[in-house]
């Protein structure tokens, strides 16, 4: 059982391909980083709207943003 | 790699653009303190996570088709020419990977990750630039959206058409960019200034007769050691845009160069007197014309060197110096006029040090370096005025401004752009600020317990 190609370093290393294991898969390989990629992106937008719509609800009422406001000091921004 | 002098050029080669990727991360790490240093309180970590995000995102794209659009781009496609082939550079290429070199490859198994990691820095640089402007109300999800776009494909298509040795800009315009002063600075301070526009100014920011408020850096000492290290990796810039070794002799004889990335021949001594040079000129420049102000002192700094950088492969020492000096004051009163006329809230002045000083910079090049070859190969254009000047504007303005505002605006119609106004007023950390309150209060009636039962 072997997941690469290479079987020996005492052969000619100048006829060495590919080091990596499952050499063939790339295409696969490529198609799982475009699924990550783009399910990482709708997932980090899930998270920051979901994050927003919260703190709105806890934090974004008149009087709470009044009371913000109130604690801001210009002499110590 | 099958004798010693040739394996020993490309094992350099290879170890040379290596340090160079090491020293630009420095450039990431400078703009994330800056920007952080340059935030309000309640926004840290928000921005922070902001900018670290174009890391990760920026180079699983450029990855996937940003290494492929360089080599296959340089004709336009369809200006001068047809798409190009570039078989290693697509993601699926086995030199994508770890390769010992069988077949025909010339070395390029070896220099193909450490060329694309060079490139990939360069992506971050310009994603990272129009991060700073967008500061304290963009929404994260809008701006990677847009941290991809300029990182992984329009600063990529530039480089391809005026960036690369046989780009349609070089073979056409005569457009000379050595190290990048219009293929990074204008691309990312036009791209920044079209986002600008539908993105808005921050509450506050303009008085309700339009006048501006500054909303001044919060930790200086972060911003100066951010810029610090943004200085710092900006050698590594230099040198990555360089390759180390080359053979720019014509005809049968050798010479052994550096090279710009047109292949020109160079020195790393000049590029280095001419680096420090122009960051002295901006530097002074900027000290006066602030009159001492810290924050734009460092900026005109940086400023000078860009606006230099489109020939500093070939300017003497003293013309770099004037030349920054001479474009960072322009620049500094066109960030202020354009914030009182256009009511644009520029949280860190990207669009003048990086934008207008880019710009200015090409086509300063354009007049300094005219009648110089443009490439080695004699039936390119010259390097002339008009070349740079159209240059100029497709980096500013094709490639940067004009994306920029388009995708910010469709942005901005999915409500993806920005933060709603009452997030903006409680800042963008309130939860983790309001959870670490609740924690520590934890904390502190623990410990009030304890020493009540002694």
């Amino acid at each position: 059982m072997s997941t690469g190609n290479i079987e020996t370093w005492a052969g000619e290393i100048a006829e060495i391909g590919p080091a990596y294991p499952f050499v063939g898969t790339e295409v696969f390989l490529v198609i799982a980083c475009v699924i990550f990629v783009l399910w990482f992106l709708v997932k980090q937008s899930r998270i920051e709207s979901a994050g927003i719509a919260d703190e709105l609800r806890q934090h974004g009422g008149k009087e709470s943003l009044a009371k913000l406001v109130d604690q801001e000091d210009p002499k110590n921004p | 790699m099958d004798n010693e002098l040739s394996a020993l050029g490309i094992i350099f080669t290879e170890f040379y653009y290596w340090v160079t990727v090491v020293f630009m991360f420095l450039i990431h790490v400078g703009f994330c303190m800056y920007e952080v240093g340059a935030t309000r309180h309640k926004n840290h970590m928000h921005t922070l996570m902001k900018n670290t995000m174009i890391i990760p995102l920026v180079t699983v794209t450029f990855f996937l088709f940003g290494w492929w659009i360089y080599f296959a781009f340089p004709n336009g496609p369809w200006i001068i020419g047809p798409l190009l082939e570039a078989p290693w550079a697509v993601p699926y290429s086995e030199v994508m990977a770890v390769h010992m070199g069988a077949g025909d490859l010339n070395g390029w198994e070896r220099i193909n990750g450490v060329f694309w990691a060079a490139f990939l820095l360069f992506s971050w640089t310009a994603a990272s630039i129009v991060s700073g402007a967008v500061i304290e109300r963009i929404k994260t999800s809008g701006f990677l959206i847009l941290a991809i776009a300029i990182g992984s494909f329009f600063w990529i298509i530039d480089a391809a058409w005026g960036w690369h040795p046989d780009g349609w800009m070089v073979q056409k315009l005569g457009y000379h960019d050595a190290y990048a002063s219009g293929v990074i600075h204008a691309i990312a301070g036009g791209f920044a200034l079209g986002v600008l526009i539908p993105l808005g100014a921050r509450i506050g920011k303009f008085s309700s007769d339009g006048t501006p408020n500054n909303i001044n850096p919060r930790n200086p000492w972060l911003v100066t050691v951010g810029l610090f290290l943004i200085y710092t990796g900006f050698w590594g810039f230099y040198v990555a845009c360089n390759i180390p070794m080359w053979d720019v002799q014509a005809g049968d004889g050798v010479f052994y160069s550096a090279t710009n990335i047109y292949l020109q021949p160079t020195t790393l001594s000049g590029i280095t007197l001419n680096f420090l040079m122009s960051l002295s000129g901006g530097l002074m420049a900027a000290y006066v014309v602030s009159k001492g102000d810290a924050f734009w002192t460092y900026s005109g700094g940086l400023a000078g060197v860009i606006a230099a950088s489109a020939g500093n492969d070939l300017y003497h020492p003293i013309q770099a110096m004037l030349i920054a000096a001479a474009v960072v004051p322009v620049i500094y009163k066109m960030h202020y006029w354009v914030e009182r006329k256009f009511k644009i809230d520029d949280a860190v002045g990207a669009v003048a040090v990086h934008g207008y000083a880019g710009f200015i910079g090409v086509v300063v090049a354009g007049f300094m370096l005219w009648g110089y070859p443009s490439s080695p190969n004699p039936d390119y254009a010259m390097i002339n005025p008009l070349g740079n000047f159209i240059g100029a504007i497709i980096m500013f303005g094709v490639l940067g401004f004009l994306p920029g505002f388009v995708i910010a605006s469709i942005l901005k119609k999915f409500d993806m752009l920005r933060i709603p106004p009452e997030i903006e007023i409680m800042g963008l950390d309130i939860s983790a600020v309001t959870t670490d309150i609740h924690d520590e209060q934890a904390i502190i009636d623990a410990e009030r317990a304890f020493v009540n039962k002694l």
